[in-house]
């Protein structure tokens, strides 16, 4: 199983600001190990983020971005202690899905 | 007639070298101001906090042979399972190792006397390579156990007769002159206002360089993705020496780490980095 992430929400007005720290190794398929074999692609390829049950953003996200990435996001229209989940799948069908309330 | 016009020309060359080296002062806190810019944003959502929660889990979690927690049996130094404000004031004297030790080391002490682990094991891989997708669990301890004292400030015991000489030893090994290329710590690190490439070079013996050398550890490096200790800082500083790098765990690293710290002693630490 996936590690969590680490979903921080902050309410400035009635923009939500929401960022995510995804732990992941988003391996681009084009690397080497030591003994020289070449290393799977193993990444991200789309994510959701749902504020208070409703989809916000659906993204899709490829082998450009690091590993352990950070993603950030702003959302009118949050309210606080709405609840955010957001959701990813990688090119291996692994999903992880972690919330936080908006403070 | 003459005279003059040279003496003119002269003052014209001096005032040149002048303004040349006021332009690379400012290139230096330039780039320094735009290092620091990048660190306060990344700072907000560092990737090390991703490792302290890792780190967290496996102090909480009964493992190894004897099958016990850290959390329940390693004493950090503030007491058994007490890690709020146990990084800043690590390397301290041991009485139960009869050693100082760094934060580092002593995990790995409760590792093997506490949970029953094999030192060779551990050591096998201390650190993080550009390879690993994940660092060692040892790299994640040590950053949950330096986010516990974010925003203390540094406070070395260095009344403690031990550590003070532990902190002599350290002072002695920046100033030893060795290798292929005749290097010692201080040959970069030993005096003000040196830098390499672009990186500028904190002089560790002053309390300001010190604090720029420690601060930071452990780090997120950007580069690669990589989670990495100030142990294996130091190492890397033995291998860009061309030195035979340090032992894991090895009373030098500890000397230098408690010689640095302690230099430190009274500034803010910010807990977990993030390196370039």
């Amino acid at each position: 199983m996936a590690d969590p992430m680490k979903i921080r929400a902050s309410l400035k007005g009635d923009v939500a600001d929401i960022r995510v720290l995804v732990s992941h190794p988003m391996e681009n398929g084009q690397r080497k190990d030591n003994a020289g074999n070449t290393v799977p692609a193993h990444y991200i390829q789309t994510m959701t983020v749902e504020i208070g049950g409703k989809p916000v953003i659906q993204g899709q996200v490829g082998t450009a971005v690091s590993r352990n990435p950070v993603f950030g996001f702003k959302v009118k229209g949050a309210k606080a202690g709405d609840k955010v989940v957001i959701k990813w799948r990688d090119n291996k069908g692994e999903t992880r899905s972690d919330e936080a309330a908006v403070a | 007639m003459r005279k003059p016009r040279i003496l003119g020309a002269l003052c014209a060359i001096t005032s040149l070298g002048i303004a040349h080296a006021q332009t690379a002062e400012v290139d230096h806190a330039k780039a320094d101001a735009e290092f620091a810019k990048f660190r306060a944003e990344m700072e907000d959502s560092n990737p090390a906090e991703l490792f302290e929660l890792k780190g967290e889990e496996l102090w909480k979690v009964k493992r190894g042979p004897k099958s016990v927690s850290l959390a329940e049996s390693c004493d950090l130094g503030l007491g058994v399972g007490k890690v709020e404000g146990a990084y800043v004031q690590m390397p301290r004297y041991f009485a139960d190792a009869n050693a100082v030790m760094d934060a580092e080391r002593r995990i790995v002490w409760c590792m093997v006397e506490k949970q029953g682990f094999k030192f060779a094991d551990i050591a096998k891989k201390p650190f993080q390579g550009a390879n690993d997708t994940n660092p060692p669990e040892i790299t994640s301890l040590v950053t949950f156990v330096a986010g516990h004292s974010r925003n203390m400030k540094f406070a070395v015991p260095l009344k403690d007769p031990k550590v003070k000489e532990i902190w002599e030893i350290g002072k002695e090994i920046t100033n030893y002159r060795a290798g292929p290329y005749d290097f010692s710590c201080n040959t970069c690190h030993g005096s003000d206002g040196k830098r390499i490439r672009m990186q500028n070079l904190p002089n560790i013996g002053t309390h300001e360089g010190a604090v720029k050398g420690v601060m930071g550890w452990p780090g997120y490096r950007m580069t690669g993705g990589v989670m990495l200790t100030h142990q294996w800082r130091m190492n890397d500083c033995f291998r860009q020496q061309r030195f035979p790098e340090p032992k894991y765990a090895s009373d030098t690293v500890t000397a230098l780490l408690t010689y640095m710290t302690a230099n430190a002693n009274g500034a803010v630490y910010k807990g977990p980095g993030i390196k370039r």
